[in-house]
């Protein structure tokens, strides 16, 4: 008896040290502040998004803990310190609305989360509701504009609209035709739409299209309608998730789908970290696009891997979805302390227009609640990272359409949060 | 005759992955009858036992002969396999043999267990574990039949075993040591890349094939003929044979049923091993690969007619040139000027997703008319 009620005192104990160390980072001794807020982080740390997520954590993590070792959040005259509070949203859709709904009821001022379409899309009717405010990093396939959700990644305007001009008017298999490869669920779909509305305007053409069934690794099938449609090369637009991509690059090679041969993959969804696991031998010489790489060349940039890489190990590499997370919590600290408050309303009208210095290059936020960036094109190299083609590097930040121009439904709309602005859709 | 030939090649090769992924299965579950949900996870320990053999084999002494690693691997994987089988059987399966429900509720559990244990264990721990069973097995069985006294016996075992665990740890620490990729916990998926002379393209009689699954189809039709040889030409096959078809018959007339179950899931969970080594060469080693295998592997299994081998291979290879024919849009180049109207309903189902719906409502119609597969065990048989 005594020993099992040591034992559950240790327990108690270990739960206590854990939950302490799970909420609130480090604090520096020699700073002093005046008041503290704690803000939510919201993603996967277990199940198949996990290994994705966790990325996010640890860079929202370094940001706090940067704004805080530069004296907080100055807000109403007072320096604040950011305390955090991770959950865990364990790769299921509907425990990620559970949960917001949660720390929106515990008033957290703000929250980051979510990595998957399917997580926004449980979440955002919480947030419409309570009128919470969320923070979302990834690029995806637009087509939404919430007044409670800042969309912080790249819309298919800022990615796969210029990738696709870019493959279609310059590209070593320019003029050729298309094929498009994609899992089966809503980021794929509609993206491949939009792909397919713009060549027919730019005059190309795609000869098939395929999905893949999630968790379905057998991509002979569409190998053999690759060669069939495309004989003598061509582009392959790849929306492929996760592990299906290990599949489909391995197997393409010993087909003899290869660059040599004539055959370019313009991918949506590898960054740096999917390269190294794919491995860069069967990756070199395709294509991605994104805001921000790695071996972008300027201080910011290399900065912000440095950093990375002393908090969080030297064998780690950053990409575009953790930029992403970063850039979110330097904005959401820009907008509070333009607003003076931490209040959510005021905060909310304050963030629109604020901009940032971020490792890509200046951003700003818009009034559709995205925001303005570089677009990249990279060509992978057998160093596991992306050669920048700075020739098609986009003049300067683009500006974001929520409501895709290619999308036949959503053509001549736009989205406005703005004061006096027109609102969630409305005809320009 | 082109299209024919390339239609027969990409069926095999479809055909051939889901093939050496359930011919364990037919084993296990159609000779045994046990409805082993962990089937896919000693798949995926196969596949984690190729990534380990390669990265041993990128260690400095063993660097010349790197491009071999595959082979050698196929033998680590059918060992380690069989183990994780033979401690599941003795451990869980055994007492449950008779009660499908709680094997499949337990199998279940192992199957998470497992996959949870590449996720948040150190691999270096796993070849350690397998070092100390492999070495307490053999050298108990070896000392055993000198000593016969029963006291002196339970000091020697627990010698054997203690020794056989020091083995383990030694073994554990120094692959640790010196693979740092082994010595931490990481739930990322790894990456088995085939030796240089095994990637890309062959030609053939002007034909391009693509290597590795030249090599995938090599080693399926080579298991299932040393599987058939094993069966039906060897001592111990027939006695599988004899106590899968009669079994309190064969234990009167003496058979160590005991023993003969154990071999039989052993054998089957290394087949399951081996076909790990040909699922890491398709894809990515992750802890969920063997959920993606082990569905397909009971539909290949059943369809085939339960505790029929040929069935299994005829099932499978079926099934593969379906795909292709239905998913790759085959139909209409066999056809080209076919109406209209049938054109749509094919193009329709010419995607992977689709495809793979029409083939499984193609097996649901099938199964109404033969509900005991296409080959169905004849003869008399004590359960029917």
């Amino acid at each position: 008896m005594r020993i099992s009620r040591r034992l559950l005192a240790g327990l108690t104990t270990a739960s206590l040290a854990l939950s302490v160390t799970s909420c609130g980072g480090g604090s520096d001794s020699t700073i002093s502040y005046d008041d503290e807020i704690t803000v939510g982080i919201l993603h996967s740390l277990s199940g198949t998004m996990a290994i994705s997520e966790k990325t996010l954590v640890d860079t929202e993590i370094m940001a706090i803990e940067e704004i805080n070792a530069s004296g907080g959040v100055f807000v109403d005259g007072k320096f604040y310190e950011i305390k955090y509070k991770v959950e865990d949203g364990a790769s299921n859709w509907p425990l990620f609305a559970e949960k917001s709904s949660q720390m929106i009821d515990a008033n957290y001022p703000v929250i980051f989360g979510g990595w998957t379409s399917a997580s926004r899309k449980a979440m955002l009717p919480v947030y419409e509701e309570k009128d919470g405010f969320l923070y979302y990093p990834i690029q995806y396939e637009g087509r939404e504009c919430s007044p409670n959700i800042m969309y912080t990644g790249a819309t298919p305007n800022q990615q796969s609209e210029p990738a696709t001009e870019f493959m279609f008017k310059y590209s070593p298999a320019k003029k050729k035709p298309f094929f498009l490869v994609g899992s089966d669920y809503v980021f794929p779909r509609t993206s491949n739409t939009i792909t397919k509305e713009q060549l027919k305007k730019l005059g190309g053409k795609v000869v098939g299209e395929d999905y893949l069934p999630l968790g379905n690794t057998e991509v002979a099938p569409i190998i053999t309608k690759i060669k069939k449609a495309l004989p003598k090369g061509g582009v392959i637009i790849n929306t492929l998730n996760g592990d299906q991509n290990v599949a489909f690059f391995k197997q393409i090679q010993d087909e003899g789908i290869t660059p040599e041969n004539g055959y370019y993959v313009m991918s949506y969804s590898i960054a740096e970290e999917e390269i190294s696991t794919i491995g860069p031998e069967f990756l070199e010489g395709h294509y991605g696009a994104w805001n921000y790489m790695m071996s972008i060349d300027s201080l910011e940039s290399k900065k912000f891997a440095a950093k990375f890489k002393k908090r969080w190990g030297s064998d780690r590499v950053v990409a575009d979805p953790q930029e992403s997370a970063y850039n979110m919590v330097y904005l959401w600290k820009k907008a509070v302390e333009k607003a003076g408050t931490f209040d959510d309303e005021a905060v909310r009208a304050a963030l629109i227009g604020v901009t940032f210095d971020a490792p890509q290059g200046p951003i700003k936020v818009m009034p559709n609640h995205h925001i303005s960036q570089t677009v990249r094109i990279g060509r992978i190299n057998s160093g596991g990272g992306f050669t920048i083609l700075d020739e098609y590097t986009s003049d300067g930040p683009v500006i974001p359409q929520t409501w895709n121009q290619f999308y036949p439904e959503d053509i001549g709309y736009g989205c406005d949060w703005s004061e006096g602005g027109g609102g969630r859709k409305y005809k320009l | 005759m082109d299209l024919f030939f390339d239609i027969l090649f990409e069926g095999i090769s479809i055909g051939s992955v889901l093939l050496i992924a359930a011919l364990g299965l037919a084993i296990v579950f159609g000779l045994m009858g046990v409805i082993n949900l962990a089937h896919g996870e000693l798949i995926m320990v196969g596949a984690y036992s190729t990534f380990v053999t390669q990265l041993i084999f990128k260690q400095p002494f063993l660097k010349p002969f790197y491009g071999s690693y595959i082979i050698v691997s196929i033998f680590v994987a059918f060992i380690f396999s069989a183990c994780v089988g033979i401690l599941l059987e003795r451990l869980i399966i055994r007492k449950l043999y008779g009660s499908p429900l709680e094997t499949l509720l337990a199998t279940w559990g192992v199957s998470l267990l497992l996959q949870q244990f590449v996720r948040s264990i150190p691999l270096a721990i796993g070849p350690g574990i397998i070092i100390t069973f492999i070495s307490g097995i053999s050298i108990k069985n070896i000392v055993n039949t000198k000593f016969t006294n029963y006291a002196q016996k339970k000091y020697i075992d627990l010698s054997i075993w203690v020794f056989s665990v020091f083995l383990g740890i030694i073994s554990t620490n120094s692959i640790a040591l010196n693979i740092s990729r082994l010595s931490r916990a990481d739930s990322r998926n790894v990456d088995v890349t085939a030796p240089k002379w095994m990637r890309g393209p062959i030609e053939i009689f002007g034909e391009t094939f693509p290597k590795t699954r030249l090599w995938i189809i090599f080693i399926t039709l080579t298991s299932v003929i040393v599987v058939l040889i094993f069966l039906n030409l060897s001592e111990w096959g027939l006695r599988i044979r004899a106590v899968t078809q009669n079994r309190s018959m064969s234990e009167c007339l003496g058979l160590s049923t005991k023993k003969v179950d154990t071999l039989t899931f052993a054998l089957g969970s290394g087949l399951a091993g081996v076909a790990g080594v040909a699922v890491s060469l398709l894809g990515s080693v992750g802890p969920n690969v063997g959920q993606n295998y082990i569905v397909p592997c009971f539909m290949v299994v059943v369809l085939g007619g339960v505790g029929n081998l040929i069935g299994t291979v005829i099932a499978s290879f079926g099934i593969g040139i379906m795909t292709d024919l239905i998913g790759a849009g085959r139909l209409i180049s066999i056809w080209p000027d076919m109406p209209n109207a049938l054109a749509n309903i094919v193009n329709f189902f010419a995607t992977t997703s689709m495809a793979r719906v029409m083939i499984f409502t193609l097996i649901i119609v099938f199964l109404q008319f033969k509900p005991s597969g296409l080959f169905p065990q004849k003869g008399r048989m004590v359960e029917s």
